[in-house]
């Protein structure tokens, strides 16, 4: 055991899925040319008032009770001032003081062991623009580049309790908070876009004990992974530090992907963010009646999905925590076995095959071109010994990049198996024609000659044969 | 409460205010005649009082979903100091 315990928070900012931003029309998409989503209002300029999106308040409640969070009754807006250039107004607008959601929790499991995790609060904010560094680099580049497209895009601010003690419950919270927004359908949760973006809190202190540590905030994590690695390092460092008879600082530290280390990247001096109400904006009134009408329209959740995957299919409860952490791939299986009611065969090929290559190609399941009817053709075309496993897997590929029929498949590339004896039965007498040695030694007792006699005819037939009846029918010939 | 010359050498600071000295002494006193006038409040007991989040009784006011036609890009960029590909261009700043 180690003599430290690590205490972790993590802040998660959320972009929600809406058309427009949090105070004005302009649009959210994604990818578009810098500065083309503007206006007045999310540039800050003198004398424009924005209006809340409806739409923001709608999702930004789903996702507190999906968390299991407390809704507030009577919310509003507050400024938080302070000056950067990605900041238009010199102050972003956010929740303060009254958070929409707050005391929720969510499940996660770690190494069989479940825990809960709470969930602090949950409040809505503007997004501040982007800022691009000349020459790449923040550190290098003499100026920066500021696009306002993202500014005042609606966002959720998740901030969990300091209840994290790994790297490894921290990314076990991240998967599971990612698949419930998903499943409530309030963001895109890509962290790649941006949508969803991590910092974490992490300070350490003696194992045993109560007072917090210094903690540090570490920043820049692109990946579940690399928040896991970063809280990782940054735990060990506290922990060197400590051992040496020095103290942590207070600071804000930047994760290096590449070097695989936390750098100082400014010391962070609780900043006086003069925070007051925000007057142009009216307050949040939410009635029990809205709330509760909003509570019945949240979709079974990742956790019930599960339950529901082992208890009425009899899947193992690792294929059911794979397929329900996402709601895209739980919908194609679901899909799936409505057509081929073999459930672990179904999970077999999701896990395998089409995990496999999703993740190779790093590719959503949406891009590829496989659909739920299309595995369960195949699936039927492997049972009825159509064409082999082995085949299938090609066939697979194939749907999965073209997206058609499996049947067209199997036609167009002749993969179609042998199971023709006659043509089977020719190619079996070459192959013993051509291996005098094999047979001999099959025949003096030596076993595993066969396998090699098999290996011979599947390689005459280019994998089209069954090798279960090609192993049989030599066998019968050889004994003869 | 009363602020000092050095407060509002901070709020200048956060402001981004340049003030001359006579501007600071004349800040702080006039900050601390509001701030005198304003200590009577709390003679009242208002533990039971909600905050006020607004001044005048609105709530709920709402805007749909709807996209609405922003700025053209030229116009967005006038007035900026510095352009280029299309952005505002800012000194570096960690
Ligand atoms: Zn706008």
């Amino acid at each position: 055991m180690s003599r430290y315990e690590a205490v972790i928070g993590l802040e998660v900012h959320v972009e929600l899925k809406t058309e427009t931003k949090l105070f004005c029309g302009c649009s959210t998409e994604f990818g578009q040319a810098p500065n083309t989503q503007v206006c007045p209002v999310c540039l800050g300029l003198p004398g424009s008032t924005g209006v809340l999106n409806k739409k923001v308040v709608e999702l930004a409640a789903r996702a507190g009770l999906a968390l299991n969070c407390k809704i507030g009754a009577y919310t509003w807006f507050d400024r938080k001032n302070y000056y950067y250039p990605d900041l238009p107004k010199g102050f972003q607008i956010s929740q303060v003081f009254r958070p929409i959601a707050y005391q929720g929790y969510l499940d996660i499991e770690v190494d069989g062991r479940d825990k809960r995790i709470n969930i602090t609060r949950a409040h809505i904010e503007e997004d501040p623009g982007k800022l691009v560094h000349s020459s790449g680099s923040i550190m290098t580049s003499s100026s920066s580049f500021v696009d306002y497209n993202r500014s005042g895009m609606p966002l959720i601010e998740i901030v969990s309790e300091p209840e994290l003690r790994s790297g490894a419950e921290a990314k076990a919270y991240l998967e599971k908070l990612k698949a419930i927004l998903e499943y409530t359908g309030v963001s895109d949760v890509k962290m790649e876009q941006g949508s969803l973006r991590c910092d974490a809190n992490v300070s350490v202190r003696p194992a045993g004990t109560a007072a917090l540590g210094t903690k540090t905030e570490i920043k820049n994590m692109n990946s579940f992974r690399a928040v896991q690695r970063a809280i990782e390092y940054e735990v060990d460092r506290q922990i060197d530090v400590l051992e040496d008879g020095d103290r942590v600082v207070q600071e804000t530290r930047a994760w290096d992907e590449n070097k695989g280390i936390t750098m100082s990247m400014r010391s962070k001096e609780n900043p006086d963010y003069r925070c007051f109400i925000e007057q142009e904006v009216s307050p949040i009134e939410l009635s029990d009646e809205w709330i509760e009408d909003l509570r019945v329209t949240i979709p079974e959740l990742p956790d019930a999905r599960r339950k529901r995957l082992v208890a009425e299919h009899g899947l193992p409860a690792y294929d059911a925590g794979v397929i329900t952490s996402s709601l895209s791939l739980a919908e194609f299986f679901d899909a799936t076995l409505e057509k081929f009611p073999d459930a672990k065969k179904i999970s077999n090929w999701i896990m395998g095959e089409l995990l496999r290559l999703l993740n190779a190609r790093g590719m959503e399941l949406g891009e590829s071109k496989i659909t739920p009817a299309g595995l369960a053709s195949l699936l039927k075309l492997i049972e009825k010994g159509s064409i082999s496993n082995k085949i299938g897997k090609e066939v697979f590929e194939a749907m999965f990049q073209e997206g058609k029929e499996p049947a067209q498949i199997v036609k167009e590339k002749g993969l179609s198996q042998i199971s023709d004896e006659g043509q089977l039965t020719q190619i079996i007498a070459e192959v013993i024609d051509k291996n005098p040695k094999s047979v001999a030694d099959f025949q003096s007792g030596k076993e595993q000659a066969i396998g090699f006699l098999v290996g011979q005819v599947m390689k005459a037939t280019r994998g089209q044969a069954n090798p279960g009846v090609v192993n049989a029918m030599l066998r019968e010939k050889l004994a003869e | 409460m009363t602020v000092s010359e050095k407060d509002v050498e901070q709020l200048a600071f956060f402001s981004r205010l340049d003030l001359t000295a006579e501007d600071k002494a004349a800040y702080t006193k006039s900050l601390n005649t509001i701030l005198d006038y304003l200590a009577m409040l709390k003679e009242l007991d208002t533990g039971a009082v909600e905050p006020a989040a607004h001044v005048l009784p609105v709530k709920n006011v709402f805007r749909e979903d709807s996209l609405r036609q922003g700025l053209e890009r030229e116009l967005a960029l006038a007035n900026a100091p510095e352009v280029e590909e299309g952005a505002f261009v800012v000194p570096r700043i960690v």
